[in-house]
């Protein structure tokens, strides 16, 4: 692996990866090498540890067992909290989000441990299930475009002093806490419900990981296309229900 | 009632309630029909279970019945074993896909003289059908991530076939390859084991017993921690021959193309042995199959051969890259997503469209813009397009292979019909 490489670290896709999670890694790795930057990706099973060295972590979705083997087997390695105090962007997408909190539900209804790198804690919502394309406006501090992805969780995450939400709810459930907030973020990490997944939807947030993880404030300019034709029909979807 | 109701066989002998079921259900059907909302039969089998619960039971009490399920293949494959049991005696089936308990007793009202009912069963509702028709044996074919946003999490769909199936008596046909389909099947009394291999395993790195690490050297795969792991198989697919429980080999001949319909034609053999039907006579059988319910037909559109593909999610695509003509031949995609596709797209995430590069490609459908993205992010060279027709005025030469999830498929097959 090369020293100048941004090093993308993909983690437990052997769990966390059954809502097209991958995507969000193809989408960085794509948009950094068209950037002219080298890339070196690591994948990461929940048999192996976790790398402190890593630029990028990403952590995907995953149904309820998967999520709780994920979070015991991330709470008994160092790797990915010292990753974060050495100042590594996260991004976490559904269970990955619930497992950066402080605690989540389980798979057998009890209330499992997380990692604490966001200051939220998940609990289960009474019935309804948000499930839907879901349209939210950014922390304007982020300086992004609007939000589009999809969702399908039953949990509902709480947040407390230590993080601000991502971005507030126009369309869908978002955090599920009724006051509209979607996702949560501090510094350098990042936890939120969009799939979609949520960087092929919205390129703009892989942007901002990888600003982030050179410190730089701006990025060549890559051909948005696709993309912008992407989003534009899915706003538009979601604004006039069919 | 007519004073001679013309079918002589199973229905005859019928009790009065489940006779009238019956004939409503025809009608209902008959209604449908004419109205031009297709055959009918979920409608009917509707009808006719309003009035007698208990039909489905009573049509199946006659049958040998024979339960197929599977995230991929169920059709084909129950095409498969339906005409290899025709070596054996009159077959029923469900062959046009309607695979939940009202499209199923419709199908099985329709036996006059069967002896076998071969059933495609929704994977959801294995339990169900299998609780109600006492089946003879049941094939459990592969297990694989599938529409997440509307059904029920793979670990759990294969949790559930192990507690409904715990205490059958039918002999259950389980592919050995797959650990989440070995998981279903290795609490059943009676298990065939087949070696019908598995291309997608991203769905099986997590123990289904335990959720440890699985550990998957060549064709073996075990759970170190738990120490679960793949049973030795009776049959197996050898390249293109099937191996029978004696060790002998029998050639398969399909029509059909790809390694997964050699697959299919492998658990269809251990099936029609469960039977008395010797494997040779089996597979013989099975060559008679062509298209099934319009999948890999060929069709000819403004004079040129196209292709009719059916992938439903990434395992589905995964094998269907595999039987498609190497590059430069032209590729179609078409993507919807209605309520029967799923209608979250994420899954386009997880199929590998890499393997397109080098064929020049055409995107249509409901999701093209989808799949504009995903094609931009894996490197593909593509052109969107709005609807076959134009796709086919400007690809290159060659057999232009369309490949469609659900109802983009059916959409594609309507308009090739003009």
């Amino acid at each position: 692996m090369s020293e100048s490489a941004l090093r993308v670290v993909w983690i437990y896709p052997d769990l966390l990866s059954t809502y097209g999670d991958r995507g969000n890694v193809l989408v960085v790795e794509r948009r950094a090498r068209q950037r002219g930057l080298d890339v070196a990706r690591i994948d990461v099973r929940s048999d192996q540890p976790v790398p402190t060295s890593g630029d990028i972590y990403l952590i995907g979705g995953g149904e309820d067992r998967p999520q709780r083997l994920a979070g015991e087997r991330l709470r008994v390695d160092p790797g990915l909290g010292r990753a974060v105090e050495n100042g590594a962007i996260v991004l976490g997408v559904c269970a990955g989000y619930q497992i950066m909190g402080h605690e989540f539900i389980d798979d057998q209804g009890q209330r499992a441990p997380g990692l604490g790198l966001l200051d939220v804690w998940s609990t289960r919502g009474e019935s309804h299930r948000n499930v839907g394309d879901i349209l939210a406006e950014p922390d304007p501090r982020l300086g992004l475009p609007t939000l589009t992805g999809f969702e399908n969780h039953q949990g509902v995450t709480h947040l407390g002093q230590g993080v601000s939400p991502l971005a507030r709810v126009t369309v869908g459930g978002g955090n599920g806490t009724g006051d509209g907030t979607e996702g949560a973020w501090r510094d350098t990490v990042f936890g939120t419900y969009l799939h979609g997944p949520i960087l092929a939807r919205n390129p703009a947030v892989a942007d901002l990981l990888i600003k982030l993880a050179l410190d730089v404030s701006a990025l060549p300019p890559a051909d948005n296309t696709w993309y912008d034709a992407l989003r534009a029909e899915r706003i538009a979807a979601v604004q006039q229900p069919a | 009632m007519p004073a001679n109701p013309e079918p002589a066989g199973p229905s005859a002998t019928l009790p009065p309630r489940a006779k009238l079921a019956v004939t409503a259900g025809k009608v209902a059907a008959a209604v449908s029909r004419t109205a031009g909302r297709g055959s009918g039969s979920v409608i009917g089998g509707k009808v006719a279970l309003r009035l007698d619960p208990d039909l489905l039971r009573t049509l199946a009490e006659n049958l040998d019945v024979v339960l197929v399920s599977a995230t991929n293949g169920k059709t084909t494959t129950t095409r498969l074993i339906a005409e290899a049991l025709k070596a054996a005696g009159v077959v029923v089936s469900n062959a046009l896909g309607a695979n939940m308990p009202a499209g199923i007793t419709s199908a099985l009202a329709d036996a006059s003289e069967a002896r076998f009912g071969v059933i495609e069963v929704d994977e959801k509702y294995l339990a169900t059908v299998a609780r109600d028709t006492a089946p003879k044996a049941i094939a459990l074919l592969n297990l694989s991530r599938d529409q997440l946003d509307r059904s029920s999490e793979t670990r759990m769909l294969a949790e559930h076939w192990r507690e409904s199936l715990q205490g059958s008596e039918a002999v259950i046909i389980a592919n050995a390859d797959d650990p989440l389909v070995t998981w279903a099947a290795s609490s059943c009394r009676k298990v065939v084991w087949v070696a019908a291999g598995q291309a997608y395993r991203e769905d099986a790195w997590s123990c289904p017993s335990c959720g440890g690490v699985m550990q998957r050297p060549g064709e073996d795969w075990f759970c170190p921690t738990c120490g679960f792991r793949r049973p030795q198989p009776h049959w197996a697919l050898r390249g293109d021959q099937v191996v029978d429980p004696q060790g002998s080999s029998w050639p398969i001949r399909l029509q059909l193309p790809g390694r997964a319909n050699l697959s299919n034609a492998t658990s269809s053999a251990a099936v029609a042995a469960v039977f008395g039907v010797h494997p040779q006579v089996a597979l013989q059988r099975m060559e008679a199959v062509q298209a099934v319910a319009g999948r890999y037909e060929s069709v000819f559109v403004a004079g040129r051969e196209v292709r009719l593909l059916l992938a439903k999610n990434p395992a589905g695509w995964l094998e269907t890259f595999t039987l498609i003509d190497p590059p430069p031949s032209p590729v179609v995609l078409s993507v919807n997503a209605q309520s029967a596709d799923g209608t979250d797209t994420s899954w386009l995430w997880d199929v590998d469209y890499e393997r397109l590069v080098g064929h020049p490609v055409f995107v249509m459908g409901q999701r093209k813009l989808d799949l504009a993205v995903r094609l931009e992010v894996a490197g593909v060279q593509f052109q969107v397009v709005d609807s076959l027709a134009q796709a086919v005025a400007m690809a290159p030469p060659g057999r232009i292979e369309a490949i469609a999830n659900y109802t983009a498929f059916q959409q594609l097959r309507r308009d090739v019909r003009g």
